[in-house]
């Protein structure tokens, strides 16, 4: 089958089973809209699921009296932008998550906001709501007040139904919201038998603070610099994603140069996130000299962003149209001289610690995802490449600058803690040598393309690899500028369900450092 | 092993003076925070860190002032991993209306005399999120703050000198 037909094949089969699809003009090459009717969408995803597409997004909207339902597809790189309405007083659609597990948090995240009831749905638990709303109150409707009617004091979420162990021996551990390192607040509830992990169920949400609401209304500029915070440690590319969703549907190519900028601020992002990372998870086995290389790696790295870009970790470096700011001559000879550095640095250290028999011990075989679940869940980015998901949207599914490059994406297929370590550095590598081939094919221009206002009801969807994989940010316009609606799906969405897989049969110390080689985002998943 | 050895001798030592834009009268704060330190605590200050609902952008930066460069610990500051251990809370992001308790829990739970730093333009004024539905804004209206320091994130020399300058209170 070649990559440019099976929409078509895939068409031709839903039509064959009685599916009607009104199709609607394609904004780019690799991707389809279909509108369905809502009786057929669990039907679609199963026909999906014969075909081997994979899910990767899912949101609603609010379109006066009804609620269109998204989902997206993926396959070779081509996306499938499916849609359907439901009515606004009975809205009922049957669930896809049955057929793909993928979509089954993203389902409850949309009945929570929405009150979109999902038939047939494997778990109707809420997921982002706790209690700061009214199970009956849906914050994503247009009659909520984006301030709603808060209680001076949140109670806590006392009654979620966990699952519960039972047998001689066994136990349970519940660990947050607040943690005890320096990170993002979420709840963990173990079930052990002794040391070793029986079960691991996530509680997220916490950290909810309804983003999704207040974009509505905001202007182009202002949606960028929301977009740069629904991840701090990602803001290139959810900034990046908002504004190629909201270029698209004002219609606007970025010009070259800004491509190429956009390009080098996200590799160099990525560059700084796995820093951190590698040493991040060497420490949790409580390797410090690792620990302690790698946070002066990164912390060189940031100073040269602050030098070059303004900004250490990037933000509002993206704006609508292009980049904030340009790079000059000798800016780029410090982003040459920072990869030169690099390059010796990492030499030296990667080999001492793939010398070191203690750190072998404590990584590899841990926290093992097969390829199997990897695929089942579609997991993206380095969890899903290190357990064999050959899927990258700058190489796949290319958009200015990666159109111009040869993207080598990394794999592999052991699927353990020490495979997702070995992607990262094999990664670092690769993000250098496209920064220096984006910087080879800078030619003096322009740097970011005029705003020219959106019709009302134009949507865009921006779809990029960020440095925990795709990405994927929808955008539609009301009148005057103005934002009606923004859906960012993190890479996380998809790869928190891994975490609890992978854990099975490892034992609780060996939790902080499965965790740390998957570095989900809280903020990016709740919203 | 004789690898990782060269590698941390010829790396030597990085860590900087805090670079502010007047070095002596920091390292002189420094000094009297010091003095501070050692007669009302004993020599050092413990934090915990509470991210009651950020981007995660101001934990990237209070890491950092663990990295051999800013080395907090020289001053005597450390972060612990309990709210019983600890003098200060460092907290980040608008309060998210589902931390809300677990923020005022996690303030009860600190022993007195305790210090409250709302780190970040969230935790300041409630920043990008501002107030809503899902969102409390700034800490101060959630739990009593000593101080803030404001930024997106803050630096790490921000950060520092922040503290720096709480101990001097």
């Amino acid at each position: 089958m070649s990559t440019l037909n099976w929409t078509e094949i895939f068409g031709q089969a839903l039509d064959a089973a009685g599916v009607l699809i009104e199709t609607q003009s394609a904004p780019t090459d690799n991707l389809s809209v279909w509108h369905i009717a809502d009786r057929h969408w669990q039907k679609l995803a199963e026909s999906a699921m014969t075909h081997q597409l994979r899910w990767s997004a899912g949101w609603a909207e609010q379109d006066d009296d009804r609620f269109i339902v998204h989902a997206l597809f993926e396959k070779q790189g081509r996306y499938l932008h499916v849609r359907t309405s439901i009515d606004l007083n009975t809205p009922e659609l049957p669930s896809q998550a049955g057929v793909y597990p993928a979509a089954n948090r993203s389902e409850r995240h949309t009945q929570d906001m929405f009150g979109i009831k999902f038939t047939g749905h494997p778990d109707n638990r809420p997921w982002t709501r706790h209690k700061a709303w009214d199970k009956h109150q849906y914050p994503l409707r247009k009659t909520f007040a984006v301030q709603g009617q808060p209680e001076a004091v949140t109670p806590p979420d006392m009654d979620y139904a966990f699952v519960k162990s039972h047998g001689a021996g066994t136990y349970e551990i519940p660990v947050g919201p607040v943690h005890a390192g320096i990170i993002e607040p979420g709840h963990f509830r173990f079930q052990a038998v002794g040391e070793l992990i029986l079960n691991l169920e996530e509680r997220l949400g916490y950290v909810h603070k309804g983003i999704e609401k207040i974009a509505e209304g905001r202007t182009p500029e202002s949606l960028a610099r929301l977009a740069g915070r629904v991840s701090g440690d990602t803001t290139v590319s959810h900034a990046w994603a908002a504004c190629m969703a909201m270029e698209q549907a004002a219609n606007i190519r970025i010009p070259p140069r800004a491509a190429l900028l956009r390009g080098i601020l996200a590799e160099r992002e990525r560059v700084a996130n796995h820093l951190g990372d590698i040493g991040a998870i060497c420490n949790d086995v409580a390797f410090t000299f690792a620990q302690i290389q790698f946070s002066r790696l990164r912390e060189d790295w940031l100073r040269t962003q602050a030098k070059v870009f303004g900004h250490r970790l990037l933000m509002d470096c993206v704006i609508p149209g292009g980049v904030k700011s340009d790079v000059s001559d000798t800016d780029c000879t410090a982003l040459n001289a920072d990869n030169l550095r690099l390059r010796k640095e990492l030499s030296d250290i990667i080999t001492t610690l793939d010398l070191n028999s203690s750190l072998e011990d404590r990584l590899y075989t841990a926290g093992f995802l097969s390829n199997d679940i990897a695929a089942g869940f579609g997991t993206v980015g380095y969890v899903g490449r290190a357990s064999g998901q050959d899927f990258d949207v700058r190489r796949d599914a290319p958009y200015p600058p990666y159109d111009q490059v040869t993207v080598k994406v990394a794999l592999e297929n052991q699927g353990d803690i020490a495979s997702r370590f070995w992607i990262r550095y094999k990664e670092i590598m690769a993000s250098m040598k496209l920064i220096e081939q984006f910087m080879a094919l800078l030619q003096p221009g322009e740097i970011a393309a005029a705003w020219r206002v959106p019709a009302a009801g134009s949507t865009g969807l921006g779809i990029v690899d960020g440095w925990r994989g795709e990405i994927v940010s929808f955008v539609a316009f009301g009148a005057d500028n103005k934002i009606s609606r923004f859906y960012p799906r993190d890479p996380s969405q998809l790869n928190w369900p891994a975490l609890e897989k992978l854990v099975l049969n490892n034992i609780v110390p060996d939790f902080p450092v499965c965790n740390k080689s998957l570095n989900g985002s809280y903020s990016g998943n709740d919203l | 092993m004789f690898r990782l050895f060269t590698k941390i001798l010829r790396t030597g030592i990085v860590t900087e003076r805090v670079k502010a834009p007047k070095d002596a009268e920091l390292e002189q704060l420094g000094i009297a925070i010091k003095r501070q330190i050692d007669r009302r605590f004993s020599g050092s200050i413990a934090i915990r860190a509470v991210d009651a609902g950020s981007c995660n952008g101001c934990e990237l930066e209070i890491h950092a002032l663990n990295n051999p460069y800013y080395d907090i610990e020289r001053f005597g500051i450390h972060f612990v991993a309990s709210p019983r251990h600890a003098d200060v809370l460092l907290v980040t992001g608008p309060v998210s209306r589902h931390m809300q308790t677990a923020l005022l829990r996690t303030y009860q739970a600190t022993p007195d005399p305790k210090w409250v730093v709302a780190v970040g333009d969230c935790a300041a004024c409630g920043g990008e999120f501002g107030e809503s539905y899902a969102s409390c804004g700034a800490v101060s209206n959630v739990i009593p703050v000593d101080m803030t320091i404001p930024g997106c994130p803050p630096t790490p020399e921000v950060l520092i000198k922040g503290l720096l300058g709480l101990m001097n209170r």
